[in-house]
Formats: C-alpha cells, sequence, structure tokens
C-alpha cells in the first residue's frame, strides 16, 4: 500500500499538484487519470521520488518515503519497478541486457541465474527470441513488454506505469492492460497506473483517482465511474461520441 | 546574466559532487570506463592525426618564410615548431577540437537519455545517474587525452618535418637537430597538465548541460551546441590560469 498524503508539487509559479490524498492498494491497479498536462505523470515522479514534493508525504507500507535521503530511498527503490511512458530502455543495451540491469548492479547473480530471470520475465509478458536485440530493432508494443519485463526483474512490490498504452493500436492497448492487471494479481503488488485511456479505466481500474485542475476531483472504481454525478468528469469520461451513446443505453 | 552564471556555477558544482559519490559497483565501472576510452577516445584518433600533421606542415613552412636572414639558423625551424606544438597547439587546439567531438557526443546522448526518460530509469533503480554516467565518462577521457595530445605532438612534428623536405626548406638534419635543441621536460609537464584539464572540462562541462536538458530532441540539440561553446570557453580561460601558474 502507498499512501500520497496532502501532496503539493509547483515549478516556479505554476501549482501543478494541490494538496492531493489518496490510497493506492496492494494487489490492485490504482488508476491515476485525468486531461493530458493534468500532472498525472508529475504525482507519479512525486511517488517515486522522481520530483521532490514542496508539501506533504508519500508512505510505503508505513515507511515514510518523502524525506528519506538517497541512500534510504535505495532500499525501497529495490522493491519497485516503474514502465515509463515511452519505455525508456537504454539504447545502447540489448533487450536482454536492460532487463538484467538492476540484477547486474545489486546483485552478484552469475550470467546463466540472469539469463533465467530475463528469459522467465519476456516469457510473462509474452516475448521470446528478442534478447540479443537492441531497443531500435524493436515495434512500439514490444518495446512496452520489454519495459514491463525490465520492470519486474527484480520482483517488485510496487509497479509504476507511466501510460501504459499510448501510442499502441486498441488491441495491443488491451493486451498490454491485462497483462498489468494479470501481474498484480499474480504477484499481489500495488499498482499505480497513469492513463487517459477510457478503454483502461473500464477493463482495469480497481481504484481510480481522477486529478483536475491539481486537485483529486473525484475517486471510486470502474463502477462508480459510469454513475458519477460530477460534471467535470462526466466530461472527461464520456468526451466522445461512442461514449455518449453508450451511457444512453 | 550574472544570476544565470551564477546558477549554473552552483548546480555544475552540485553535479560534480554527486559525480564523485562512490560508485556502487566497481567491476561495472571499469567495463565501463573502458568502452567509454573506446567511445571517446580510440574514435578521435584519425581526426587529431590527420589534424596534427597538417598543422605541423604549416607550421613548420610558415617558420622557414619568415626566416629570411642568414643569421639565424635553419635549426631553429625545428625548434619553434616543436615549442608551439608542444607548448600551445597540441594541449589546447587539439583540446578544443575534442570539446568539439566529444563534448557534442557526450552531451547529446545524456541529453536524449535524460529526455527519454533513460535518466530517470536509472535513478529508479536506485543508481545515482551522476556517478553512473558522467564518472566513467570523465575517467576515460583523462586517461586517454593526454595519450591523444602526445600522438598530436608526434604527429604534428613528423607533419613539420615531411613538408620540410617535401619544399626542399629544411634538410632531415637541420630540423632533428632543432626538435632536439633545449629541449625542457618540463613543458611536456605542462602540456599534459593542461590536456588533463582540459578533458575533465570538456566532459563534465557537456555532461552537465546533457544531464539538466529539458525538452525533447530540440532541446537536445541546443544542449550539445551549449556543451561545446561553453567547455571551449572553459578551456581558453583555464589555458591563460594555468600557463600564468606553470611558466611564469
Ligand atoms: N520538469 C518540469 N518543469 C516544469 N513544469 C513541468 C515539469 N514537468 C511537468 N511540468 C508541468 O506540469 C504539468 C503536468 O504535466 P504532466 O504531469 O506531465 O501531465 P500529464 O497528466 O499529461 O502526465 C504540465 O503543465 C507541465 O507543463
Ligand atoms: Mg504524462
Amino acid at each position: 500500500m502507498i499512501e500520497a498524503l496532502n501532496i503539493s508539487k509547483a515549478f516556479g509559479e505554476h501549482l501543478v499538484l494541490n494538496d492531493v490524498s489518496f490510497r493506492f492498494e496492494t494487489g490492485k491497479c490504482n488508476l491515476i487519470i485525468g486531461q493530458s498536462g493534468s500532472g498525472k505523470t508529475v504525482l507519479m515522479k512525486c511517488l517515486v521520488g522522481l520530483f521532490e514534493i514542496d508539501s506533504g508525504n508519500v508512505m510505503y507500507d508505513e515507511r515514510v518515503f518523502s524525506r528519506m535521503s538517497f541512500d534510504e530511498m535505495k532500499v525501497i527503490r529495490q522493491e519497485l519497478g516503474m514502465l515509463f511512458q515511452g519505455g525508456a530502455l537504454f539504447d545502447s543495451m540489448t533487450v536482454e541486457e536492460n532487463i538484467v540491469f538492476p540484477l547486474s548492479m545489486f546483485t552478484s547473480q552469475s550470467s546463466e541465474q540472469k539469463r533465467d530471470r530475463a528469459n522467465f520475465c519476456l516469457s510473462r509478458v509474452n516475448l521470446e527470441n528478442v534478447n540479443k536485440l537492441y531497443p531500435s530493432e524493436l515495434s512500439g508494443g514490444m518495446k512496452k513488454r520489454v519495459a514491463i519485463a525490465r520492470a519486474i526483474a527484480m520482483n517488485p512490490k510496487y509497479l509504476f506505469c507511466d501510460e501504459p498504452n499510448s501510442g499502441l493500436d486498441p488491441l495491443t492497448a488491451i493486451v498490454i492492460d491485462n497483462l498489468i492487471s494479470e501481474i498484480t494479481q499474480e504477484y499481489n503488488i500495488t499498482t499505480v497506473i497513469n492513463t487517459h485511456d477510457m478503454n483502461s479505466v473500464i477493463e482495469i481500474g480497481d481504484k481510480i483517482a481522477y486529478i483536475h485542475k491539481g486537485k483529486l476531483w473525484w475517486d471510486g472504481n470502474k463502477d462508480s465511474i459510469l454513475h458519477s454525478d460530477n460534471p467535470e468528469l462526466n466530461d472527461f469520461v464520456f468526451a466522445t461520441e461512442l461514449t455518449r451513446k453508450l451511457k444512453q443505453i | 546574466m550574472i544570476r544565470g552564471f551564477l546558477f549554473h556555477i552552483g548546480r555544475y558544482t552540485l553535479l560534480l559532487r554527486q559525480v564523485f559519490k562512490k560508485p556502487e559497483k566497481q567491476s561495472i565501472y571499469i567495463r565501463k570506463i573502458l568502452v567509454e576510452m573506446d567511445n571517446l577516445g580510440l574514435d578521435s584518433v584519425g581526426i587529431v592525426a590527420f589534424i596534427s600533421t597538417f598543422m605541423g606542415a604549416v607550421l613548420c613552412i610558415q617558420m622557414a618564410f619568415n626566416i629570411d636572414t642568414p643569421f639565424i639558423p635553419l635549426y631553429t625551424i625545428g625548434f619553434v615548431t616543436r615549442q608551439s606544438v608542444v607548448l600551445e597547439f597540441s594541449p589546447t587546439i587539439i583540446s578544443l577540437i575534442l570539446a568539439g567531438k566529444v563534448g557534442s557526443r557526450v552531451a547529446s546522448e545524456l541529453g536524449t537519455m535524460r529526455v527519454t526518460e533513460q535518466i530517470d530509469a536509472i535513478e529508479i533503480i536506485g543508481i545515482n545517474p551522476a556517478t553512473y554516467l558522467i564518472f566513467p565518462k570523465i575517467v576515460a577521457c583523462v586517461l586517454i587525452n593526454p595519450i591523444l595530445i602526445i600522438l598530436s605532438m608526434i604527429m604534428a612534428i613528423l607533419g613539420g618535418w615531411l613538408a620540410g623536405i617535401f619544399t626542399g626548406l629544411v634538410p632531415t638534419s637541420e630540423y632533428v637537430f632543432g626538435i632536439k635543441a633545449f629541449f625542457d621536460s618540463y613543458d611536456i609537464f605542462y602540456a599534459l597538465v593542461k590536456t588533463v584539464v582540459n578533458a575533465f572540462l570538456i566532459v563534465s562541462i557537456s555532461g552537465y548541460h546533457g544531464f539538466y536538458t529539458q525538452g525533447g530532441a530540440l532541446e537536445v540539440g541546443a544542449s550539445s551546441t551549449k556543451g561545446v561553446v561553453h567547455s571551449s570557453i572553459a578551456i581558453i580561460v583555464f589555458n591563460l590560469i594555468l600557463t600564468q601558474l606553470l611558466l611564469a
């Protein structure tokens, strides 16, 4: 479980997050939704400590993360995996080297053990025979899968995914969503997902935070989101003709 | 302007403190240093040798044409060519060339890693990205640039010799006598100190600009330019300071 307690974050004059509190549950897909530029990525980066928060606290299972030094954070960082929006695979490394990178840095496993782990993680995301390829040789969907494989290489307790299915076709997008959801349940991970894709929301939204104007504007789950009377949320949820028609049914 | 300068100096100093933190796993760093020596050093051998040979030849010919009285012995040409090459041309001018080549490479590599979130991905694993990315590059250049500069000196002196023979302006015996004349090994020490300082400036300054890139592909290009320009300026300024300190 991860808790955001009264988080605020500004860049200069621009207040991006204004007193946001939310609890991200273990074994569930916790979604952060909102329009482009609403601060989803900033919130996620505050949670993992890539941005320093101006006020508030971030708790990882009762451990106060937000006031830790870099070295103290290391302990928690080895328990978390993150999937970045563009994949953020290391260009200079092969797929296998990307996946075992954290293992190489923090464990003294043999190359066989690391290869086994890489193959296991790759099979978990339904990829094979890509070990020796470089990221530039992969398609968008494959990059995301490799990035997921890297994120789960260290058996994380916490998994962060920033727009895991942006830039993918709808079919691949659903596959990636379901993959993350399965992994979350299988290993009982606390998963936090940024998305603005309503398909994902309906598919995997166990718990949902809607961010609007820097505030936590609404929270609920994939069932309650369709029946809310919050006007801004409804503008977001029923933004397309298709969803408006569905609502009438 | 002044505030901007102080901001950069402050952030640069803080970054350097991060860079020289104790590395996580030494075996990995040794391998990375070797890879960077290959990327940043061996890759420049060709251009350094090429430029040095031609500049040595030009220095020699210019000297020869400027000496038109019989009172100045011909071996002076060899002597002056050597002194110019060792004291200034190789350590400073070749460092400026390397600032262009190595600096733009370092800044754009780090800048790309920053805007594609690869630096975040390193940090999130619990690795200090400044140490992991910049430290091996600094060590690699500090080790390999002196070798490049020595190579440059040799090639420039050879270039001068070839020019002397082919133009018929300086006979080999005079040139070689001049090259050996009044040799002071302190000059080499002075040149190598400058080289090492320049190597450090090039990688740390262009690394700094790459590391703090914000935005996208356009900003990566801008960082790369800033890296080259600012490290070149630093090289010129430190050239004056070190010359005053070491030769005066
Ligand atoms: N490093 C930064 N410096 C300044 N402003 C930033 C930075 N990162 C994000 N922002 C601003 O914060 C706001 C939210 O951005 P972001 O979290 O990326 O949105 P999204 O919800 O699409 O992920 C944007 O207005 C953006 O300009
Ligand atoms: Mg975003």
